[in-house]
């Protein structure tokens, strides 16, 4: 371990941090006995916030940044002449081990580019999450799985990491052929099958002795690029709901476009990425995720795109007015999550409370409603403040709400919490 | 005494204490609106009504009622939010709380249209909230003899909830972390974990920081890995420090290692 370490982290960590998957949630890994480490209930830690407002949660690194792809849109491309790179597995493992030992991360989030084969590169990815586990090493491993490599590899891998990931970056694939011609959907998805049959088939072994080897036990994630072709954002949002009825995948990723090839015409020329839809793609995802919305209500053929002014919770209550107003002192816990301005743990602080007493508009301030939103959507035993959207009309709603937003600016819509913790249980 | 003089009472600011004042108020048919220690003075319009001698046995039988009456979850509510000693008055907001729980046929832990509750789970988030903190941004700094030093500066008094975390998390080093705020600290040696203070003119008390003279050999080129890996791992067209800072408050860098 020496300086010339510090030249090698910086080009594999630049390399690595257009992947956007952070979290280290989902799963319990208890330190039992005298290891190093372990991963706390459910939710993960970040244990710091780049200057891009993004949590560093694991310490995300390539293996090496040579790849023998030509992806349009990756930084790693092998047409590009970038300065690269290669750890050897012995040094990320004393780099994840000592990062871990200060409390610098939670784990490890292990990418690597193509060297010479997908199974090549995949035994060496594999031969550093054993190491790790066999210096006792009970920290959050987040592994990328190579497109092509073979079953065997994958299953190996799986007996180590917690998450892993493939990450399928166009939405459609004919797009995805344009963009990068040695990548197939085929390729993709095997070993995406190979990991959720592994799932379910540790799942199952489980059930019979509880000392079964856990296989991936955090499930596997998946990330799209946004912005860097034409589809829209119903192709990608029913992409994610589709992926969401399979049960070993946890989490959908929305990257927003970062121009980094300006040279290549296949591609869009952006001064900045598309944050904003990215924002509102990722308030898509927790419509479909926590608020259960159906991927047609907040996308359809009339409406192919998310709205950028308002968020899709509103946008679909301004569709939908005579679902209103909801109220709150009556109203299923389901029906109350369906007011803009009323998040989860509002709701269920609501539902909770309302056994006591009537709910005021004032009462609901204090738990957290927003009502400067809700006040047009909902009713409680007082005279409503502004009058609701069907006395207004939802035009005269959406006005006064953007109007409200405009003069906040877009700044504050730039915001992603990628580790925002739900809290499921009792709201306290 | 009229109506426009407050009742306090003065007790030993314990959390037996506070539990005692419940006794007595019930005993003494008196509810105070202040709580008092027992050097404080008295405030304008407001007099010492009883002076509180803490009794173990008077808060077991409170607190085996409590626990007839409330969830675990609840019970454990009022404990964490004790430890919010940078909110004056939490210890009243305590005692009204297990009052308006003794008063009520049946519990009031969920009823959150009433201010005191919402409060005391406000409070009990905010102290959660720090705690996480804690988990998030305490740095070690290994010494030459292998032992991991961590400084901070929380908030509220909740270094005693951070050390199941840590000690299980940590189990195979060697760490001290310390409470530069309230001077105090715990060290764990493989096997448990003790309370230590250091003296009070020791640096370490006083900055937290590890001078380098009694750093391990690697323990900068450590350090200078992970600031090159937090500046590398940002991008820059993305750059939004009003959302880091949001997320990661300035009053923790003065410890962050990336932020040095």
């Amino acid at each position: 371990m020496d300086a010339r370490m510090l030249d090698k982290l910086k080009i594999l960590a630049e390399s690595a941090k257009y992947d956007v998957s952070c979290s280290s949630s989902g799963t319990v890994r208890r330190n039992n006995g005298k290891g190093l480490g372990n991963t706390v209930g459910g939710l993960g830690i970040c244990h710091s916030f780049a200057e891009d407002g993004r949590c560093i949660s694991l310490l995300k690194v390539m293996l090496t940044n040579y790849c023998i792809f030509d992806c349009a849109y990756c930084v790693n491309r092998r047409s590009n002449d970038v300065r690269r790179a290669t750890f050897t597995p012995a040094e990320v493992v004393e780099i994840t081990m000592e990062f871990y030992r200060r409390n610098y991360i939670e784990g490890l989030f292990l990418s690597s580019g193509v060297m010479q084969n997908a199974d090549y590169t995949m035994e060496r990815l594999v031969r550093v999450v054993k190491d790790l586990r066999a210096q006792r090493f009970n920290g959050y491993i987040h592994l990328k799985s190579i497109p092509g490599a073979s079953r065997q590899l994958i299953t190996e891998a799986g007996l180590y990491a917690d998450r892993m990931s493939v990450n399928i970056e166009i939405p459609t694939e004919s797009n995805l052929k344009m963009l990068a011609p040695e990548k197939s959907y085929d390729s993709i998805f095997q070993p995406m099958k190979v990991i959720h049959q592994g799932v379910l088939e540790s799942h199952e072994e489980h059930l019979r002795h509880r000392s079964a080897p856990r296989f991936v036990p955090a499930g596997q994630s998946t990330q799209m690029i946004v912005g860097a072709t034409d589809d829209t954002d119903k192709d990608i949002l029913r992409l994610s709901s589709a992926f969401y009825q399979r049960p070993s995948i946890r989490r959908v990723y929305y990257s927003g476009y970062v121009a980094v090839n300006t040279y290549d015409n296949r591609l869009p020329a952006l001064k900045q990425p598309p944050l904003v839809r990215e924002n509102r793609l990722y308030q898509a995802d927790w419509l479909m995720r926590f608020y259960k919305f159906k991927v047609n209500e907040i996308v359809d053929d009339t409406y192919p795109n998310l709205d950028l002014e308002v968020d899709p919770k509103l946008a679909w209550a301004l569709r939908h007015p005579e679902f209103f107003p909801v109220d709150v002192n009556t109203a299923c816990y389901e029906h109350i999550l369906r007011v803009p301005g009323i998040g989860v743990k509002s709701a269920m602080q609501i539902v909770a409370s309302r056994r006591y007493g009537a709910l005021t508009f004032f009462q609901l301030k204090k738990i957290g409603v927003v009502l400067k939103k809700a006040q047009y959507f909902i009713s409680c035993r007082e005279l409503p403040i502004m009058g609701t959207i069907n006395e207004l009309k939802p035009e005269k709603v959406r006005s006064l709400l953007v109007a409200k937003n405009a003069k906040k600016g877009l700044e504050g819509q730039l915001e992603l919490n990628f580790e925002q913790p739900v809290q499921l249980v009792t709201p306290y | 005494m009229s109506d426009v003089v407050e009742s306090a009472f003065a007790y030993d600011k314990t959390f037996d204490g506070l539990l005692t004042c419940v006794f007595d108020s019930y005993l003494l048919k008196r509810k105070p609106q202040r709580l008092l220690a027992f050097d404080e003075p008295a405030p304008l319009f407001c007099e010492v009504a009883h002076t509180v001698a803490t009794d173990e046995n008077k808060a077991a039988r409170v607190w085996a009622h409590l626990e007839k009456k409330m969830t675990e979850l609840a019970l454990h509510s009022l404990t964490v939010s004790w430890l919010a000693d940078s909110i004056t008055d939490v210890d009243e907001l305590i005692f009204r709380y297990i009052c308006k729980m003794i008063d009520s046929p049946k519990s009031i832990e969920t009823n959150f249209g009433d201010a005191d509750v919402l409060r005391l789970s406000q409070v009990y988030k905010q102290v959660c909230g720090e705690r996480l903190r804690m988990l998030q941004f305490l740095r070690f700094q290994k010494t030459a003899d292998g032992i991991y030093f961590a400084a901070f500066e929380p908030r509220h008094n909740v270094l005693p909830l951070t050390l199941e975390h840590f000690s299980d998390r940590f189990a195979d080093q060697r760490w001290v972390i310390y409470d530069l705020l309230r001077q105090y600290g715990y060290m764990y040696d493989l096997h448990e974990v003790n309370r230590i203070t250091f003296a009070a003119d020791n640096k370490i008390a006083q900055d937290g920081l590890l001078d380098k003279s009694i750093m391990d050999a690697d323990e900068q080129l450590f350090q200078s890995l992970w600031r090159t890996y937090y500046k590398s791992i940002s991008i820059e067209s993305r750059r939004n420090p009003r959302k880091m800072k949001q997320d990661m408050p300035v009053r923790y860098w003065k410890h962050l290692t990336e932020k040095q």
